[in-house]
């Protein structure tokens, strides 16, 4: 018998460290940089605007829109139950944007427009490791 | 004989990272970013005014994107602990030609605390093993195909225009007895075919082919001495922007795209009414939209009206992927190196589909997805 492919996981490191434990306390965190005044997407050790230090970590609204997506047909390892699933950048409300999956909605084009509102949730995966996602705007 | 490149180009900057030795709290990538900043401090220089990038170890492209630069000339020469004396070198021919005007030449190495290398086994410690990989991407069917929704929403870019990108060219490859799929198809058929990644069929996805190609290069006055009519470069250009589909500036563009096709353009010093082919690498049905809309030929937007009207079709008005394209013909995994060859049978009157009067012929593409691209204007009228 074989078991299913597992989804892969983040592995964090120092520079993306409070990214996660900010998921793992269902907070959407990112880095904000002080001099430019505006949050940046993905974590770096200084701010790519400026190059510099004068950055710290802020949580986010949580709430963004729907740039664009795919609906996958076709499964990664570990989203053999799921298909389709929407892989999908989601603009947030701050400013910057990131991959995510859309869920807790039907997962058709018709009812995920590009433009629509969306918020955050967090999918507890494992003891360390909590994925933030988003669905449609409460 | 050579250029006289003596005392031509000089080291502006240079600075190593804050520390060395044990850094078990920077990953390789920052690294590369904190010595390249340190850099560009110690040269004062402003970050913007840096259009080249060159680096080992890790991906040009990380390491521009990590930075949030958008080089225009690009070397990921990679074979070992000398390749940044290669960087220098091809530098000083770049910046001697003027292609660029400011290359970065980056260096870093988790080398003992191993923190954030790529490679076997630590791919879930990358950037985009932590950000892409846990949303269900395993490849160009469903991250190459993210931004055109995108394009959708914008320009009212409908999934009967895209399939209308595999129709034409499959119509190409019905002339090519080389192409693996000569069939005729309709959009019908395009939209009738599997679901790959909404909005992406089967029939809008490149094949998986198995092949090769290769080019020799020399100088203009000696081209003249060989077998077949040389085939002149007029321009060429380059670009990066992003290590993963997410970091994308504006998912209805790729800067990469732009920044090659106005480097290729600038250099070759003709306009768009002078071209008479494209070749258009076609990793899926969009991708030729975002190429042609980049390399101008048509305004943001217009792309997907262009192909559904049949212009890039035989007997339209600017032939594209003349070969049947990675869509029909062939599609190896790097299939740059097809459209070049396409663009000189085309210029050399050897191909399969052969078009009359070619003059100009371009072949531009993507290179990791929408991360990287390189243009390369042609023309077989001798100077």
């Amino acid at each position: 018998m074989t078991s299913p492919a597992r989804k892969q996981l983040p592995t964090p490191t120092p520079e993306t460290a409070p990214y996660w434990e900010g998921a793992k306390a269902h907070e959407l965190r990112l880095q904000h940089c002080n001099d430019c005044d505006k949050p940046f997407f993905y974590p770096r050790i200084f701010c790519p605007i400026c190059l510099g230090d004068n950055v710290e970590w802020k949580a986010m609204s949580g709430k963004g829109t729907l740039l664009t997506y795919v609906l996958s047909a076709r499964p990664a390892p570990g989203f053999e139950e799921e298909l389709p699933y929407a892989i999908a950048i989601v603009k947030l409300d701050e400013g910057p944007h990131l991959m995510s999956n859309i869920v807790e909605t039907e997962i058709t084009p018709e009812n995920l427009p590009a433009g629509m509102a969306l918020e955050v949730v967090f999918d507890d995966v494992n003891e360390t490791i909590s994925l933030p996602k988003f669905r449609p705007a409460s | 004989m050579a250029t006289d490149l003596r005392k031509k180009i000089a080291i502006i900057g240079a600075a190593e990272t804050d520390t060395v030795g044990a850094i078990p709290d920077i990953t390789q990538l920052g690294l590369h970013g904190q010595a390249a900043r340190n850099a560009i401090r110690d040269a004062g220089i402003d970050k913007s005014q840096i259009d080249g990038l060159a680096c080992a170890g890790e991906s040009v492209v990380s390491v521009a994107d990590y930075l949030d630069i958008q080089p225009r000339y690009i070397d990921g020469t990679s074979v070992g602990g000398s390749s940044f004396m290669i960087h220098v070198a091809h530098a000083v021919l770049a910046l001697e030609a003027g292609y660029c005007n400011y290359v970065l030449i980056t260096h870093g190495e988790s080398g003992r605390s191993r923190v954030g290398r790529g490679g076997f086994g630590s791919q879930s410690a990358t950037i985009p093993g932590q950000f892409e990989a846990p949303y269900g991407t395993f490849g160009p069917p469903n991250t190459f195909t993210v931004p055109i929704v995108a394009h959708m929403k914008k320009y009212g870019t409908t999934e009967e225009q895209i399939a209308s990108v595999a129709v034409a060219t499959r119509a190409w490859a019905a002339k090519n007895p080389r192409a693996m799929f000569r069939d005729p198809i309709t959009v019908e058929d395009v939209l009738a075919s599997r679901m790959i990644a909404w909005p992406i069929h089967l029939l809008e996805c490149c094949l998986v082919t198995d092949g090769g190609g290769a080019l020799i290069l020399t100088t203009a006055d000696r081209a003249r001495d060989f077998k077949k009519p040389p085939v002149y470069i007029l321009g060429t250009g380059e670009g990066a922007e992003n290590m993963m589909i997410s970091s994308m500036h504006d998912f209805t563009e790729s800067l990469a795209f732009k920044n090659a096709a106005t480097r290729a353009f600038e250099q070759a010093r003709i306009d768009r009414s002078d071209v008479d082919h494209l070749m258009l690498y076609d990793a899926f049905a969009h991708t030729p939209m975002y190429g042609l809309e980049a390399l101008g030929f048509v305004k943001p937007g217009e792309s997907g009206p262009f192909f559904a009207a049949g212009k890039s079709a035989p007997g339209g008005e600017l032939p594209i992927n003349t070969n049947g394209g990675g869509l029909s013909y062939t599609h190896t995994g790097m299939y740059g190196m097809f459209a070049l060859q396409e663009s000189v049978r085309q210029l050399r009157g050897e191909a399969a589909a052969q078009l009359d009067d070619v003059k100009v012929s371009i072949a531009h593409g993507p290179a990791g997805f929408f991360a990287a691209s390189g243009t390369v204007i042609m023309t077989n009228q001798a100077p």
